[in-house]
């Protein structure tokens, strides 16, 4: 196992990239230390398989380097990388069983047949699979043969790190979560460096330690699961993560206050003098509906999730998300809209502006 | 649920049972009513019964000439099948000359049967042929209308040049519709190249192969235009296959009772063949399943 270390790596599909937009990923800077669980987040699109495919080597970067400990392997092959890849669609080999599905990548590489059958006997009773070894891969289901892809990569333990390209995608909801809480497990339990790629906001937060947020070929942020809620780096983030996202709205910034047409709102700290387009962004989970104190808003809709309702209203000509809970009246005419002041956000041309410490 | 009863939909099966009746089992019963049967011309029949299946079934002649025939699509299956897969292997995925391959291969399949023998028959003469004079330069024996080793390498040759495109052209539909993230598991697996042609690339061909070796064998098990063209059946009865021998006895020599018995003969080898080989490769596909 190795820490994997990206150094200013930046790819291109194209033959000769001339701008900045021709590049699917741009220049990224990242370390993945060595046995933590990361997710990799972001829209389709946004250079998260890009990037993994540059660690496990299918693609080399137009730019930068790849170190593996302190080796730079970016030359080097997928296969002498000795890492572990498990895709989208479950890859299994048919015509095998699932005995030789497991064995495969140790008898390609010539270990001796005492320790396979170890090893797979091993790996199979990770993965739960020790009844269905000599079962024909073909058949199974989608669930089980993505059990097998990810035990053919662990089956090998001395994996530099266990990939993950969208790997519960075809897997139907309930095997889903028993799945990823599986791959925890075995994370805790091993303590593989693991790369875990999705764009589901859920699965990201519950696997990961750090969440590697991407957006339009761009790392915007990387964080705890608690940060990005709390402290979205950029508009994308807070709109991305949290269902729904963060509520977004123009706003002057002054000293502790921020005015949004002419109606002044009290932030958590104080900020410099902000130019560009600057925004405030408060979680739904933050917003109060009241009936005096805060800014005028209409209630458009109100959508009752279960557990909360979901207000969907409207102030000063913005739409503006609020999570009430259940039960409670909602006020029907001149409703406001309150923001607890502590947890909003300040961004300037997207990015979050820090304030002064109060 | 009861099921509806509606007789009328009847009606709507009426036009295929008339198409069928009227581009099949008319014209085959034809040829049962000829094959139990003898004329001396002006429409006067004679019932033989079995008489001339029994005279078929002993003569020397078919037999040699069903020899012959499966001889011939054992030996062009057994190139046209790898070489096609050959093929298909080292052509490109994508882009242009993946275009260009593909129409190049598809060329041979356009020509007619009798064009295809005709090429062939003026490319291998030793007096006037590209390849029969040249051959002769070098100084190998080559004469495909004395030789019988050069007759059978022509026609062979012949079949694989007109017929592996078929192949290969199959063989590279499955290819293609292998997800590219297979490879990439088979290189971080290490896989060889072998190992991925023998796990990942000829499983999921599998289904296609199928087919293409159905079909090579079907039409090749009913040759008769190319070998008539270029070699006559010749020298001697050499190449003489099934339907050359067939048509030899019909229109040669007017033996049509003869003729509708091995017809109907040489109809039901092709029908039991084809119908073992579909069987035998979907069990072997199904007990994959669940081993």
């Amino acid at each position: 196992m190795a820490q994997i270390t990206l150094k200013n790596i930046a790819h291109s599909y194209m033959d000769a990239p001339s701008e900045e937009a021709d590049y699917a990923l741009k220049e990224v800077d990242h370390v993945w230390r060595d046995g933590e669980a990361y997710a990799l987040l972001g829209p389709s699109g946004c250079g998260k398989t890009t990037l993994l495919n540059i660690v496990s080597g299918l693609l080399r970067p137009s730019h930068g380097r790849v170190l593996f400990g302190g080796e730079d392997v970016t030359d080097m092959p997928t296969a002498e990388r000795n890492i572990a890849q498990v895709f989208q669609f479950p890859v299994v080999y048919d015509t095998m069983t699932v005995r030789e599905n497991l064995a495969f990548p140790l008898k390609n590489r010539g270990i001796e047949a005492q320790t396979i059958t170890e090893r797979v006997q091993r790996v199979a009773a990770m993965i739960g699979m020790e009844d269905e070894l000599n079962r024909k891969a073909r058949g199974l289901t989608a669930d089980a043969k993505q059990k097998i892809s990810l035990g053919r990569g662990m089956v090998r333990d001395d994996v530099n790190a266990l990939l993950f390209d969208e790997p519960l995608t075809v897997i139907d909801p309930h095997m889903k979560w028993e799945l990823r809480t599986q791959l925890k497990r075995l994370h805790g339990q091993f303590g593989h460096t693991m790369i875990y790629v999705t764009h589901d906001q859920t699965e990201a937060l519950t696997f990961a330690d750090h969440v590697v947020v991407m957006h339009d070929g761009r790392v915007v942020q990387i964080g705890t699961p608690e940060e990005l809620f709390e402290r979205p780096a950029h508009t994308f983030v807070g709109y991305f993560i949290g269902s729904p996202g963060m509520n977004l709205l123009p706003a002057e910034v002054r000293g502790d206050r921020a005015v949004i047409d002419g109606h002044e709102v009290m932030l958590g700290s104080g900020y410099d003098d902000l130019s560009g387009k600057v925004e405030i962004g408060i979680r739904p989970e933050f917003v109060r509906l009241t009936d005096e104190g805060g800014l005028p808003a209409t209630i458009k809709r109100v959508e009752d999730v279960g557990r909360h309702r979901l207000v969907r209203a409207e102030v000063l000509g913005r739409p503006v998300n609020v999570i009430a809970d259940e039960g409670g009246p909602l006020p029907s005419e001149n409703a406001q809209v309150a923001f607890d002041p502590a947890r909003i956000n300040v961004y300037a041309n997207d990015w979050r502006v820090e304030g002064r410490a109060a | 649920m009861e099921k509806t009863v509606n007789h009328k939909a009847w009606f709507l099966v009426l036009p295929v049972l008339v198409l069928v009746a009227f581009s099949a089992v008319i014209p085959l019963m034809t040829v049962v009513n000829y094959s139990v049967q003898d004329t001396f011309g002006n429409n006067v029949f004679f019932w033989t019964g079995l008489e001339w299946f029994e005279q078929m079934l002993k003569s020397d002649r078919m037999w040699n000439a069903l020899g012959r025939q499966l001889v011939f699509s054992a030996i062009i299956l057994a190139i046209e099948v790898p070489l096609g897969i050959f093929v298909a292997l080292n052509m490109p995925k994508r882009g242009f000359w993946a275009s260009v391959c593909l129409v190049l291969m598809s060329l041979p399949l356009l020509i007619p049967w009798n064009v295809v023998g005709t090429i062939w028959q003026i490319f291998a003469r030793v007096d006037i042929g590209l390849l029969g004079y040249t051959l002769r330069a070098l100084g190998v024996n080559y004469n495909y209308t004395q030789d019988f080793f050069a007759a059978w390498t022509t026609v062979i040759v012949m079949d694989v040049w007109h017929w592996t495109s078929l192949v290969a052209l199959l063989a590279y539909a499955g290819l293609q519709s292998i997800p590219d993230a297979y490879y990439q598991a088979a290189k971080i697996d290490q896989a060889s190249r072998w190992a991925v042609f023998r796990y990942i690339e000829l499983p999921k061909m599998a289904g296609v192969l199928m087919i293409a070796i159905l079909l090579r064998f079907m039409d090749s098990f009913m040759i008769y235009t190319e070998p008539f063209v270029v070699t006559g059946g010749g020298p001697g009865n050499a190449t003489t296959f099934l339907s050359i021998d067939l048509v030899k006895m019909a229109l040669g020599q007017f033996d049509l009772g003869p003729a509708a018995a091995f017809s109907i003969m040489y109809f039901l080898v092709i029908l039991v063949i084809s119908y073992v080989f579909y069987t035998v490769m979907t069990n072997l596909d199904k007990r994959d399943g669940v081993a």
